[in-house]
């Protein structure tokens, strides 16, 4: 049975709309308030089994975190149903609470001036767990996360790596079941998103906590999860595994050509140059002409070296973002 | 189930023991500033003293409104520690924030009740406040002892600190209310700023009720903003001219409009969660 089961799950909400600008239109926003309807998500579906890392990606506004507070049952939704372990998310029953954790990259859950120490001691007692079972799974989150000697330190003293580390901790030290991530490693450096990516990846080894992770970097993408969801305008669009968000959203190949000398100037003939560095240029073919383009141009030129490849999910799926108002109404709405 | 429920009531008492200690913690890392802060705090008691002064001698009664001279910069003190127990600086503020800023999500997603939470951190902010002032209080008042009439009874002594902990209770719910307005409005600054200015005439905190007319004081002490100021420091230092039965139902109504405040609290927490959860987030 999976652990994560959403049923054509729909979210409407209302904004208020302020027309005219300054006092006058404000005055008016106070005595007539006029709302439009905005559909955040619409009839979503899927399921989660346990223990799987799907990542869950969409350009800004599709309804990432509009899910994901369903899911918390920090919202309802307008239709639909949704099912985390045995509880309805949005009853927010004490029981649920204690078996799932929502850690937002943009939001801090810690004592801002105490030691994090304080923090956890709290969260232990918050969450009523056994001393011994606390202590072991500190000193493990802490350990592998190497911020033990960070503990004793006030959090506002802490940079923004070493808050989030910690804010990992107090989330997980309850051993939640479900984990949803919304954005964690945002705004980190490059060394701290590689810390905690290999974090996720070995605690997910580990303990099996099931996963729903946004992020804007595909590089946590790749390194975590195996499976994708790509929603856009609440509607999901794409269900499967990350090797397939490539043959499924672009019909390019990147060609990678090293020639003799200099990259020829009437090379643009055959196919759009996407590059071109000394003696190096890279192409973007069609799939289906990869082979008789490429024939044209060793025969034509002196090529030392040709790599064929996959267009990287990062370009893909920036590209399918940058063109999805265009995209959305022009790809078929699959469910699989 | 992973947790056991067995142990849920031990538990609930450790959670909130937990909040209130770090709480505590939390309240000294800024004691210094926090101290200063208290001591200005006694400045305007100086003013208000020369003020009276400049009143009584102006007008030559010897009471008004049932005062002496001594007894009202005596009623001022008084007042001003009723005030120390039922302020509640950045309550109101501090809970629309977290709505309009979502840190509500840290009470809703954790198996914590966001009310209890902020009345143990409350009562540990002022546990700390107290043990801080206590000092500079008792200088105070022993500096202005030849003010006060005789010590109450130990009755009225009684009572009196039972008046000082529902003073806590109901300024707490009352800021709690204002602050839990913005689940409709998400904005309570003006609302709060011109709650606090009216309470500030309204609890007895500016001057007695007294001085009013004889209605509008009846009035008022049907409301719950005299036991804000007004009824913790005229207990003490009038309570003896209080008839059993005038005791016996202040206290009563006292309590009564703690009952309703909590009830109101609690109401409007589950309906703007509610609303919350309908609309926003």
């Amino acid at each position: 049975m999976p652990i994560v089961e959403v049923n054509d799950l729909a979210k409407t909400y209302r904004v208020a709309q302020k027309k005219k600008v300054g006092v006058l239109g404000s005055l008016q926003q106070l005595f007539s308030p006029e709302y439009k309807t905005v559909s955040a998500v619409q009839g979503l579906s899927f399921q989660i089994d346990e223990g799987e890392m799907v990542a869950f990606l969409g350009p800004n506004g599709a309804g990432k975190t509009t899910t994901l507070k369903m899911l918390s049952g920090l919202i309802y939704p307008t239709a639909g149903t949704a099912r985390v372990m045995t509880f309805v998310p949005w009853e927010r029953r004490d029981d649920y609470r204690r078996q799932f954790s929502l850690v937002m990259g943009q939001k801090n859950q810690l004592w801002w001036d105490l030691p994090a120490r304080e923090s956890f001691r709290l969260h232990r007692d918050i969450y009523g767990l056994d001393p011994s079972f606390f202590t072991k799974t500190h000193d493990s989150l802490v350990e592998l996360l190497r911020v033990s000697h960070l503990i004793d330190q006030p959090v506002r003293e802490l940079s923004l790596g070493e808050r989030m580390k910690m804010e990992l901790v107090a989330a997980l030290l309850h051993q939640p079941r479900v984990l949803f991530l919304d954005e964690p490693t945002i705004g980190l450096d490059v060394v701290a998103q590689t810390q905690i990516r290999d974090f996720l990846r070995e605690h997910n080894r580990e303990r099996g906590v099931t996963t729903l992770l946004t992020s804007h970097y595909m590089r946590d993408v790749e390194s975590l999860c195996r499976r994708a969801i790509i929603i856009n305008h609440g509607r999901l669009i794409y269900d499967g595994t990350l090797d397939g968000i490539v043959a499924k959203f672009t019909r390019f190949k990147t060609v990678k050509l090293q020639f003799a000398g200099e990259v020829p100037t009437d090379l643009a003939a055959y196919a759009p140059v996407h590059d071109s560095r000394g003696s190096t240029a890279y192409l973007r073919l069609e799939r289906n002409q990869v082979a008789s383009i490429l024939a044209q141009i060793l025969d034509r030129y002196a090529v030392d070296d040709v790599t064929v490849d996959e267009v990287p999910l990062e370009e893909v799926i920036a590209d399918f973002f940058q063109s999805a108002d265009q995209a959305a109404s022009l790809l078929p709405r699959t469910a699989s | 189930m992973s947790i056991s429920l067995a142990s849920q009531s031990p538990s609930i008492t450790r959670k909130y023991a937990t909040t209130f200690s770090v709480a505590i913690s939390d309240r000294l890392t800024y004691r210094t500033d926090f101290l200063f802060a208290t001591l200005m705090r006694f400045l305007p008691l100086v003013s208000i003293a020369f003020l009276w002064t400049a009143i009584f001698e102006g007008s030559g009664a010897t009471r008004i409104a049932g005062f002496t001279q001594g007894e009202m910069v005596a009623y001022n003190l008084m007042v001003f520690i009723s005030r120390a127990f039922s302020s509640m600086p950045g309550l109101a503020i501090g809970i629309a924030s977290d709505i309009r800023d979502g840190q509500i999500k840290k009470y809703l997603t954790q198996p914590v009740d966001m009310i209890s939470f902020l009345f143990v951190t409350r009562l540990a902010h002022k546990l700390v406040y107290y043990l801080l002032a206590l000092a500079p209080f008792g200088l105070v008042i022993f500096l202005c002892r030849d003010f006060f009439p005789p010590s109450p009874t130990p009755a009225i002594w009684f009572w009196f600190i039972v008046s000082l902990a529902f003073s806590f209770v109901i300024g707490f719910m009352f800021e709690a209310t204002i602050g839990l307005i913005a689940f409709w409005t998400l904005e309570v600054t003006s609302l709060s700023y011109l709650t606090m200015s009216v309470v500030y005439v309204l609890s007895g905190h500016m001057f007695p009720l007294d001085l009013l007319p004889p209605a509008v004081a009846e009035f008022l002490r049907w409301l719950p903003f005299q036991y804000l100021a007004y009824f913790p420091a005229k207990l003490f230092l009038l309570g003896n001219q209080m008839s059993v039965e005038m005791l016996t139902f202040e206290i009563a109504r006292m309590i009564g409009w703690t009952l309703a405040l909590v009830t109101l609290v609690r109401v409007l927490f589950a309906r703007g969660l509610r609303r919350y959860s309908a609309f926003g987030g």
